[in-house]
């Protein structure tokens, strides 16, 4: 048998030609995202540093450091508050915005167009805009209070410099850049609601919360579902709007588990301390890996 | 009767269009408020006493010059374009024939391949840059932009392979059993049939691909060090903010624009995103 009908053969069979056609992006994953994440767990259990040579094991000894340190603690608290506080507001802001966006109106592209910018714009960028409005000396929003006789001269908010107050900043910001996204996903639910089912709530005469709440939330559910999981693991591994904003600062106020791992691991260089800190990340990764297969083979199931 | 009907039709009315308002503000308002500091003069930004909102002093375009002249804001935007184009074609040349092989040719274990693909889209990054950073280091690649072009489809690769499943599994087997009928092998029907007619779907993963890297921060900030390899993502907020003064109007110049006129491209796709994001939630 000569090479090309084996070719030609090859190229025919759908299971041959479909393992071909897959491997090369299978393995290029594998390699760079499989590899590293493998890596990063060792390095958790090792004493590797960004000068070393050599991997030596250590157990548990990273974890039990790093989780001894106040800095550790109080960054895995803020993960959690920014977090969970960050992705509640974003669901039902996100629902009330997109009941309001179900209903035409004239212009609507444009408010779509405008609504979507914090997400479709590069994040630091979008931040750095904050950064401006929120600066202690000249923001637009002290000023304006100031203005409406809300606050004396004396009285600006030093909106990133007061740790209350940074953490409302930080997570405002991140509610800002996600809320877009929640918005569209869930407005795409919504509209694949049937006409007739809104309709036959309308001549049973449901109240406003009833309907809401018995008819529409319910026939939503797996899509909320999507984006509150989607949004909690952009929330708990997200670093770029408090680094850009606050470094994690005042006093780690603000300091989360992502960006306390880019501190310890890159820019001090203890890789094996920054792997175990970014470790933490993962069994809330696995949980919510976890729960969207659940939703994806119930929505194939029904 | 028919006065207070109409008075609560009016009033929810004006409250539908209040919140809508409302979130509308609370968007855009930082993109509105980099474009008008854009033509500020400096000495007008830093008198606490002038009303922010409106030009005290006329408007100048010398931010923009300091921008576009004294800083590296054209290098990288250049660099963001030189790794943008590359990732594209990494990313099309693996995720094409792997988004056709999921929709077309490999069955049950290759619905769990595509679920397990589009799951490694979700590890983030902020888990991954420790060992990377290393691995770069050890290629020799740190500091220098191929070391993104090296990572950057590790991302962008799930999510257009998902993205293209998608379209591939819209387009009618006729045409290509067809095809095959008229002595192509199921390889020159893919390319010769299924490519030209997906060319939608693939503009598609080019923009959002192209998208994905202009918006990347944490590899970027991760490997490169000098200044002139920056990206526009991670060179404006680290490079015009540090020192002791901010040049706030370059810097908001800057910013918008580099994300008005992507936001706005975006904007086309967008659904195509959402259709993408939410197979299987939605029937």
């Amino acid at each position: 048998m000569s090479a090309r009908p084996a070719m030609a053969a090859l190229l025919d069979s759908p299971r041959w030609l479909g393992v071909l056609m897959i491997a090369p992006a299978v393995l290029y994953i594998v390699l760079v995202v499989g590899l590293p994440f493998v890596l990063a767990i060792l390095y958790a259990f090792s004493g590797v540093t960004m000068g070393s040579r050599t991997i030596e094991f250590v157990g548990f000894k990273n974890f039990i450091s790093v989780l001894e340190t106040t800095k550790f603690q109080t960054s895995l608290r803020n993960t959690f508050v920014f977090a969970l506080v960050a992705q509640v507001l974003v669901m039902v802001l996100g629902t009330v915005l997109a009941m309001a966006l179900l209903k035409d109106f004239r212009g609507k592209w444009l408010v779509r167009l405008l609504i979507l910018l914090p997400w479709v714009a590069p994040i630091s960028l979008g931040t750095i805009g904050w950064l401006w409005i929120l600066d202690s000396t000249y923001s637009v929003i002290n000023w304006t209070l100031e203005a409406l006789g809300l606050i004396g001269a004396d009285g600006w908010f030093m909106w990133l410099g007061v740790p209350y107050l940074a953490m409302g900043s930080v997570i405002t910001i991140h509610v800002w850049r996600i809320l877009p996204l929640a918005t569209v996903i869930l407005l795409a639910g919504l509209t694949s609601i049937p006409h007739d089912i809104h309709d036959a709530a309308q001549v049973d005469g449901a109240s406003f919360w009833r309907h809401l709440f018995q008819i529409t939330l319910p026939l939503i559910r797996p899509i909320m579902l999507v984006a509150g999981l989607f949004g909690l693991v952009f929330a708990f591994t997200d670093m770029i709007v408090i680094f850009v904003l606050t470094r994690g600062g005042p006093y780690d106020t603000t300091q989360v588990l992502a960006s306390l791992a880019f501190f310890t691991g890159i820019q001090a260089g203890d890789l094996a301390e920054g792997a175990a800190i970014a470790l933490f990340l993962f069994p809330l990764l696995l949980a919510v890996a976890v729960a969207f297969l659940r939703v994806a083979r119930r929505a194939e199931v029904t | 009767m028919a006065m207070s009907q109409a008075l609560k039709r009016v009033t929810a009315r004006g409250g539908h269009l209040g919140l809508i308002g409302l979130f509308t503000v609370f968007s855009a308002f930082p993109f509105y408020w980099m474009f008008i500091t854009t033509f500020k003069r400096t000495s007008d930004l830093m008198k606490r006493s002038n009303n922010p909102f409106i030009y005290n002093e006329p408007p100048t375009l010398e931010n923009l010059r300091v921008l576009f002249f004294d800083t590296l804001y054209v290098r990288w935007l250049g660099n963001t374009l030189f790794v943008g184009v590359l990732v594209v074609f990494v990313t099309l040349l693996l995720a094409v024939p792997a988004g056709y092989a999921l929709a077309r040719l490999t069955g049950k274990w290759g619905e769990h391949l595509g679920i397990g693909i589009f799951l490694t889209y979700l590890v983030p990054s902020t888990l991954l840059f420790i060992p990377m950073s290393r691995l770069i280091g050890d290629l020799g690649l740190q500091d220098s932009l191929w070391s993104l072009v090296l990572v950057y489809p590790s991302f962008t690769i799930p999510f257009c392979t998902w993205l293209l499943m998608g379209f591939f599994k819209a387009i009618p087997r006729d045409l290509e059993e067809a095809a095959m009928l008229d002595g192509y092998s199921r390889f020159g029907a893919f390319v010769k049939v299924v490519i030209p007619i997906s060319l939608a779907g693939i503009l598609t993963a080019v923009i959002f691909t192209l998208t994905l890297v202009m918006q990347e921060f944490v590899y970027a900030l991760t490997f490169i060090t000098a200044a002139r390899n920056y990206t526009v993502s991670v060179g404006v907020p680290t490079f015009l903010v540090h020192g002791d003064v901010y040049f706030w109007g370059s810097l908001m110049a800057g910013c918008f624009i580099a994300s008005v006129p992507v936001a706005v491209l975006y904007n086309f796709f967008v659904d195509r995103f959402i259709a993408g994001f939410t197979v299987g939630a939605i029937k």
